[in-house]
């Protein structure tokens, strides 16, 4: 006859239970990397380089004692967004070339237009990577400055800036029809403001 | 004396506790789920550097990264205090860049090897001598999309 078997004591699956989660809860890892997004030019050379006129280039090295030149000349980083924001929404262009939401000075010898404006960013081989990141997100933040305020002068039903908006259109939350409506309006800002920030290949000069 | 009076107890019953472990149970299969494991053991020094004007790198499928930086203190007597390139677990040099990130990218479901970002987790105090020689790399393989990795933070903490 089989005799009755003696019931499990089930009181310390609490105890186990809550050790495995508190296992799970340490090592969870739920946050998301962000970063500086950069598209690197294709591979294949340009047969036939335009000729880009040197006002519409706003030089910007970083040299090997991670000191920052501007136009050829010294500049201190809390000043490089000013300069950039300047140089891009300079509108120094006549007739066809003129820039009509542009705000700046409208200096003959600076930028013609938003669209013709090129940054170009060379670095040293020795410059340190944390400043060269610095460089590019102040350079960044003047592009996402000027957004920003023609978003909101266009858009001001959205009630947010060009960097929120973007945000939210990157949000997988975000419905598709929102999605569609945003890109529209994202795309006449990226257009009004395009984003030419070339990075030449460093120099090594020793 | 009413039929309906209820029965006063004269001390308070315990608690149920019987279904705590079916709470705990459902809390820590929810963890297990959510849980990402570092799949990379990190073999180089990695203090980001900040910036404020970044954007989401979600859709962790989508990234190939890419460590850089010295090594750290447990390997500087063998590796040397030069800044080193790491893939996946092991130190390598930039010539492997290329190949290694072909070789994510075919491990990749086909609709997003198109869309793949390649993520660069490098050290702040790394010179760009290394990164120019990984971007070369890159557009060698026609990884063209890359993020540079940051903390959250302003450009005066990179000083």
């Amino acid at each position: 006859m089989a005799r009755k078997s003696p019931e499990v004591n089930a009181g310390s699956m609490a105890d186990i239970a809550f050790l495995l989660l508190i296992f799970f809860l340490v090592t969870t890892t739920i946050e998301t990397d962000s970063g500086i997004n950069r598209k690197l030019p294709p591979m294949e050379d340009v047969v036939d380089p335009p000729v880009i006129k040197q006002r519409n280039i706003f030089t910007v090295v970083v040299n090997k004692n991670n000191m920052i030149l501007v136009e050829e000349k010294l500049m201190d980083l809390s000043d490089v967004r000013k300069a950039a924001v300047k140089f891009l929404d300079n509108g120094g262009g006549l007739g066809e070339e003129a820039c009509n939401y542009c705000k700046g000075e409208r200096n003959r010898s600076s930028s013609d237009n938003p669209d013709k404006a090129i940054i170009s960013l060379k670095n040293d081989r020795e410059t340190d990577y944390k400043v060269y990141i610095s460089v590019q997100n102040e350079l960044v933040a003047a592009y996402n400055e000027l957004r920003n305020r023609e978003f909101i002068a266009l858009y001001p039903n959205e009630r947010m800036s060009f960097v929120e908006a973007d945000k939210k259109y990157s949000d997988p939350r975000t419905s598709v029809k929102v999605k569609a409506a945003l890109k529209l309006k994202l795309s006449v800002l990226k257009k009004m403001y395009p984003q030419k920030l070339s990075e030449a290949e460093p120099t090594k000069n020793n | 004396m009413s039929k309906f009076k209820k029965k006063k107890n004269d001390e308070q019953a315990a608690i149920n506790t019987a279904s705590l472990p079916d709470i705990v149970f459902m809390l820590l299969f929810f963890f297990m789920v959510a849980t990402v494991m570092r799949d990379n053991t990190l073999m180089v020094e990695n203090k980001l550097p900040a910036a404020d004007q970044i954007q989401k790198l979600d859709k962790k499928d989508r990234v190939i990264y890419i460590y850089a930086g010295k090594p750290s203190a447990r390997y500087e007597s063998k590796y040397g205090d030069q800044a080193r390139i790491q893939l996946n677990d092991k130190f390598s040099v930039v010539s492997d860049v290329g190949a290694y990130v072909l070789a994510e990218r075919a491990t990749k479901r086909e609709e997003l090897q198109n869309v793949l970002t390649t993520a660069l987790k490098v050290d702040g105090e790394t010179n760009m001598g290394v990164i120019s020689d990984i971007k070369q790399e890159l557009r060698k393989v026609n990884a063209l999309k890359i993020n540079y990795t940051t903390r959250v933070g302003d450009y005066t903490q990179n000083r």
